[in-house]
C-alpha cells in the first residue's frame, strides 16, 4: 500500500499540453498549418528579398506596381468608409425598423459572402457593363472597382454593428431624449460611442478583404495598368509573365499594409476597452 | 416617423442597386432564351468537366479540413502550450491573405523554382488546386468548432471516462455529437468557399478547358476568352444556385444552433 | 476503503494539496468539507483519476490506482453541473457505462429501468436532459454513476447548483439511498450543514491540508482547531477563549467567575434569541439563548448582565491565531 516511488503520472502533462489530442495531435496540427499556410508564405517573403531590400524596393516602386498599390489602398479605404456609413444605416434599419420582408433583407446581407467572387463580378457586369439595360456603363472604370468591392464587403460592418445595436441600452436613449436631446444628438452622443469598436472592427475587416480582392474586380475592373488595375491583378500578371520576384515583393507589400491596418485596429479597440 | 421611412428607403435602395437588381438581371439574362438554352449551355463537355472538377475538389478538401480542423480546434480549445497565441494567429492568417497571394505562395513553395524544387508536381494540377482551396478554407472548421468546444467544457468527457469509455469512444460518442452543428456549419462554409474559389486557382491552375478548369474558371474563360457572355451567365447561375443552397443550409443550421 | 497517502498537487504556483493523507472507511458516507480553494475537489478528482497527484498514492479497496486511468478505477463520479450527455435520452445516459462494457441490450434495459425507479425517474426514460429540472438531472447522473456498480461513489458538490429546497430534498434522498445501496461514498461540499446532516464521517479541509477527520458530533463538540470550530458553526470569543454562543449563559446577578457585560442589542430569530453584548474591556461578544431563557431574563439593550461559560470544556478552544476573524 505504501508506495514510496510513485512514477510521475504522464496524464496531466498530456492533457494540458495538447488538450484532448495530446502532443501528437498538437504536432499534427502544427505541421499541417506550417505546410499549408506558413511555409508557402515564408517562401513569398524570401523570394521578395531575393535581390535584397534594394530589389524589393525597386519591385514595388515600379510605376505600375506603385500605382496599383496606391490605388488599391485608397479605394479600399474609401470602400471601408462607404461601409461604415451604409453598414450602420442598414444595421440600424434591420434592428430598429420593422417592415414586411425584413427577414428577407436580413438574409440578402449574407449573399455576398455566399456568392463566388467571380459571380459577383459578372452579376455587376450584367447591369453596369457594356450591355447595361439602364444605360450605366462602368466597365473598366474606377467606380466599377469601388462597386465590386462594396458588393463583396457589404456584410462586414452590418454584421458587426447589428448585435451591438441590439444591446444598446434603450433606457439611456430614452433618458437622453427626455433631457431634450434630438434624435440625431442622441445617436451621436449615446449610440455612436457604443458602436465604435464594432464599426472599427467591421471596417478593418472590410478593408483587409478589399485590399486583397481579385475575383470580383477582375471582369468589371478591366485591369487597365495605371488606371483600374488593383494590386492583386498586378501580382497575377507578374506571375503570368514569369516575374515571380516582383510578384512576391508586391505580395509582401500588400500583406504588410493589410496586417498593419488589422493590427492597428486591434490595438486601438483593445485600448478603448481598457480605457 | 418620416425619418424612419427615409432611412429605410436609403438602405433598401443601396441594397437594391448593389445586390438585388444585378442578381435579378443575371437571372433574366440566363433564362431570357428559355430553360433549354441554359441547360444546353451548362451541359457542354467543358461545363460538365468543370462541374465535376469543382465537386472533386470539394470532396477532397472537406474531409481534410474536418479532420485537421478538429485536431487543431481541440488543441487550441483544450491545450495549454507555449506558442498557442501564434498558432491562433496562423489559423486566422488565410482570412487576411489575398487569394492571388495564396497562389503565388504555393508556386514559390511547391513549384519548380520553389523551396521544394518541384519535388512534388502539384502546380497546374489537381493537388495544387486542392492545396490552394485548403489554404483559403482552413479557418472555417477550426473557428466554428473551437468556441463550441470551450462552451461544452470537459465535464461530459470526464463523466464518460469515469464510466469506462476510452478516449476514442469518448470522442465518437460524446464530443463529436456535441459539436456536430459547429462542424456542419464549418463544412457548409468550406463547401461554399471551395466552390467559389477563383483568385488562387487562376494562379495555380492551368485552366485548360476539360482538364484543369473549375466552374469559376469556366465563367471567367467564357466571358473573357470565348466572348460567350450567355455561357458565362449560365455557369454563374449554377454557382449562384449552389450559393443559395449554402445560404439555406446555413440558416437551417443557425436555427439548430439556437435551439 | 479508499486510502490516500501523502498526496501533493500543484497547479503552477498554486498548491492545491500539500502532503494530504485520508482514509475513507468501507460503506461510509464521508464528506470532504472546506471552503472553496481548500483543495477538496482536487483531492476528489485525484481519487477519481481525473487529475493525477504530483506525489503520494491512492489505494482503492487494496489496489494501488495512483497512475491508473479513471476508466479502470471502478468508480462512479457525479459532477456539480450534472455533466449530462445532452444528445442522449435519460435511458441512454444511464445505460452509457453498460453499453461501453458491451452489456447485452436486454440487461441494459433491465438495469436502467431498475435504477430509474430507485432515483424516482421511472417515467422519464425517453426524455432528454434538457427536459428535466436540475434536481432530476442530478438524480439521473447518480443513476448513471451507479449503473456500472462502482466500488466507490465520488460526488463533487452534487447539490451545489440547485436551489435550497431541492438541495434539502436531495440530501435527504441521498442519505436514504446510501442506506439502501451502501456503496462507499465520498462527497465534496462547502456547506457544513450538508456535511453534518448526511455524512457519518467528515474530513475538514483548509488551505491544501486536512484539518480534522471525525464524526459530525465529534467535530462539532471537539474541534481540533479554531478553523474547524469556526467552519462548523458560529463561534464567540470571550477573552482568548473560543466558545459556541449557545454555551454562553447570561445571569442577572454576579456568580462565581462570571463576567460583567452590557447588552447592546437583542434579536429575536424565531426559536433562538441572539444577544449582542460588550464586555468591560469593550470586547464584543454574542450569545444564543432559547426563547424561554431570554423571556426569563427580560433583556433589552443597555441592561447589565453576567456572563458564564457552560457546556463541555472540550468544546472550547483557546484562540491561537487570527484565522477566526475571517470566519466569524
Amino acid at each position: 500500500m505504501a508506495s514510496l516511488a510513485v512514477p510521475k503520472p504522464p496524464a496531466r502533462t498530456r492533457r494540458s499540453l495538447g488538450g484532448g489530442v495530446g502532443p501528437i495531435g498538437l504536432g499534427v496540427a502544427t505541421l499541417w498549418l506550417s505546410l499549408i499556410v506558413l511555409l508557402p508564405l515564408a517562401a513569398v517573403l524570401t523570394k521578395s528579398l531575393e535581390g535584397g531590400l534594394g530589389g524589393f524596393w525597386d519591385a514595388i516602386s515600379a510605376p505600375s506596381a506603385r500605382y496599383a498599390l496606391l490605388l488599391t489602398t485608397a479605394i479600399s479605404a474609401l470602400v471601408a468608409l462607404i461601409n461604415v456609413v451604409t453598414g450602420t444605416l442598414i444595421a440600424w434599419v434591420l434592428v430598429r425598423d420593422d417592415f414586411r420582408g425584413k427577414s428577407l433583407v436580413n438574409a440578402i446581407i449574407d449573399l455576398p459572402f455566399a456568392l463566388p467572387t467571380i459571380v459577383a463580378s459578372i452579376v455587376l457586369l450584367s447591369l453596369y457593363g457594356p450591355r447595361s439595360p439602364v444605360g450605366i456603363h462602368l466597365y473598366a472604370t474606377k467606380p466599377a472597382v469601388i462597386l465590386a468591392l462594396a458588393f463583396v464587403t457589404l456584410p462586414f460592418v452590418v454584421r458587426s454593428v447589428q448585435p451591438v445595436l441590439m444591446e444598446v441600452d434603450r433606457e439611456a436613449e430614452q433618458a437622453a431624449a427626455s433631457l431634450g436631446a434630438s434624435g440625431w444628438t442622441t445617436f451621436r452622443r449615446i449610440i455612436l460611442p457604443a458602436l465604435y469598436p464594432a464599426l472599427l472592427g467591421g471596417a478593418g475587416l472590410a478593408f483587409a478583404r478589399a485590399i486583397g480582392e481579385f475575383g470580383s474586380v477582375v471582369l468589371i475592373g478591366g485591369g487597365i495598368p495605371r488606371d483600374t488595375e488593383v494590386a492583386s491583378q498586378y501580382i497575377a500578371k507578374q506571375i503570368e509573365t514569369d516575374r515571380p520576384a516582383s510578384a512576391a515583393a508586391v505580395s509582401v507589400a500588400l500583406l504588410l499594409i493589410s496586417f498593419a491596418v488589422l493590427f492597428a485596429i486591434r490595438w486601438f479597440t483593445k485600448r478603448k476597452d481598457v480605457g | 416617423m418620416s425619418t424612419r421611412i427615409a432611412l429605410r428607403s436609403v438602405a433598401l435602395t443601396y441594397l437594391g442597386v448593389l445586390v438585388v437588381v444585378p442578381l435579378a438581371m443575371i437571372f433574366y439574362r440566363t433564362f431570357e432564351d428559355g430553360f433549354v438554352a441554359f441547360f444546353e449551355s451548362v451541359t457542354t463537355p467543358a461545363a460538365i468537366s468543370a462541374i465535376s472538377l469543382s465537386l472533386t475538389i470539394v470532396a477532397i478538401v472537406v474531409p481534410l479540413n474536418v479532420v485537421f480542423g478538429l485536431v487543431t480546434a481541440l488543441a487550441l480549445a483544450r491545450g495549454n502550450f507555449p506558442g498557442k497565441g501564434l498558432l491562433q494567429a496562423v489559423v486566422d492568417l488565410p482570412f487576411a491573405v489575398s487569394p492571388v497571394i495564396v497562389g503565388v505562395a504555393l508556386i514559390l513553395f511547391w513549384g519548380n523554382d520553389g523551396w521544394l524544387g518541384g519535388a512534388f508536381p502539384v502546380i497546374f494540377s489537381l493537388p495544387g488546386m486542392v492545396l490552394a482551396t485548403v489554404f483559403v478554407t482552413l479557418p472555417f472548421v477550426v473557428r466554428e468548432v473551437e468556441p463550441v468546444l470551450r462552451e461544452i467544457g470537459t465535464e461530459q468527457e470526464e463523466a464518460a471516462s469515469t464510466l469506462g469509455a476510452s478516449r476514442w469512444q469518448t470522442f465518437w460518442r460524446i464530443t463529436l455529437p456535441a459539436i456536430r452543428v459547429g462542424v456542419g456549419y464549418g463544412v457548409v462554409l468550406t463547401v461554399a468557399r471551395s466552390l467559389g474559389e477563383f483568385g488562387a486557382l487562376t494562379v495555380v491552375a492551368g485552366g485548360v478547358a476539360g482538364e484543369s478548369q473549375t466552374l469559376t474558371l469556366l465563367v471567367h474563360a467564357r466571358y473573357i476568352d470565348d466572348h460567350n457572355t450567355f455561357g458565362a451567365y449560365s455557369a454563374a447561375t449554377v454557382l449562384m444556385g449552389l450559393a443559395l443552397v449554402t445560404l439555406v443550409l446555413m440558416t437551417l443550421l443557425e436555427r439548430r444552433r439556437e435551439a | 476503503m479508499i486510502t490516500v497517502t501523502n498526496v501533493s498537487k500543484r497547479f503552477g504556483d498554486f498548491t492545491a494539496l500539500d502532503d494530504v493523507s485520508l482514509e475513507v472507511p468501507d460503506g461510509s458516507l464521508t464528506a470532504l468539507l472546506g471552503p472553496s480553494g481548500s483543495g477538496k475537489s482536487t483531492l476528489l478528482r485525484i481519487i477519481g483519476g481525473l487529475e493525477f497527484a504530483d506525489s503520494g498514492s491512492v489505494v482503492i479497496h487494496g489496489e494501488d490506482v495512483t497512475g491508473v486511468v479513471p476508466q479502470k478505477r471502478g468508480i462512479g463520479f457525479v459532477f456539480q453541473h450534472y455533466a449530462a450527455f445532452k444528445h442522449m435520452t435519460v435511458h441512454d445516459n444511464v445505460g452509457f457505462g453498460l453499453k461501453i462494457r458491451k452489456t447485452p441490450k436486454e440487461r441494459i434495459d433491465e438495469r436502467v429501468n431498475e435504477l430509474l425507479k430507485i432515483v424516482g425517474l421511472g417515467g422519464f426514460a425517453k426524455r432528454y436532459p434538457s427536459q428535466l429540472s436540475g434536481g432530476q438531472r442530478q438524480r439521473m447522473a447518480l443513476a448513471r454513476a451507479l449503473a456500472v456498480e462502482p466500488r466507490v461513489l465520488l460526488l463533487d458538490e452534487p447539490f451545489g447548483a440547485l436551489d435550497a429546497k431541492v438541495r434539502a430534498e436531495l440530501r435527504e434522498w441521498l442519505r436514504r439511498l446510501h442506506e439502501e445501496v451502501h456503496v462507499t461514498t465520498l462527497l465534496v461540499t462547502h456547506d457544513q450543514e450538508e456535511a453534518l446532516s448526511i455524512a457519518d464521517n467528515i474530513a475538514v479541509m483548509d488551505n491544501a491540508h486536512i484539518e480534522q477527520v471525525g464524526g459530525p458530533r465529534e467535530l462539532y463538540d471537539r474541534p481540533a482547531n479554531s478553523f474547524v470550530m469556526g467552519f462548523l458553526g458560529p463561534v464567540a470569543q470571550v477573552d482568548d477563549t473560543l466558545v459556541r454562543p449557545h454555551d454562553i449563559s447570561l445571569l442577572s446577578r454576579p456568580e462565581g467567575d462570571a463576567r460583567e457585560a452590557q447588552v447592546t442589542r437583542v434579536s429575536h430569530l424565531g426559536f433562538e434569541v441572539r444577544v449582542e453584548l460588550q464586555l468591560g474591556d469593550g470586547q464584543p461578544v454574542f450569545a444564543q439563548l432559547t426563547r424561554t431563557e431570554a423571556a426569563q431574563l427580560e433583556l433589552s439593550a443597555g441592561d447589565i448582565v453576567w456572563l458564564a461559560l457552560t457546556g463541555d470544556r472540550d468544546a472550547r478552544l483557546v484562540s491561537e491565531d487570527d484565522r477566526l476573524d475571517a470566519v466569524a
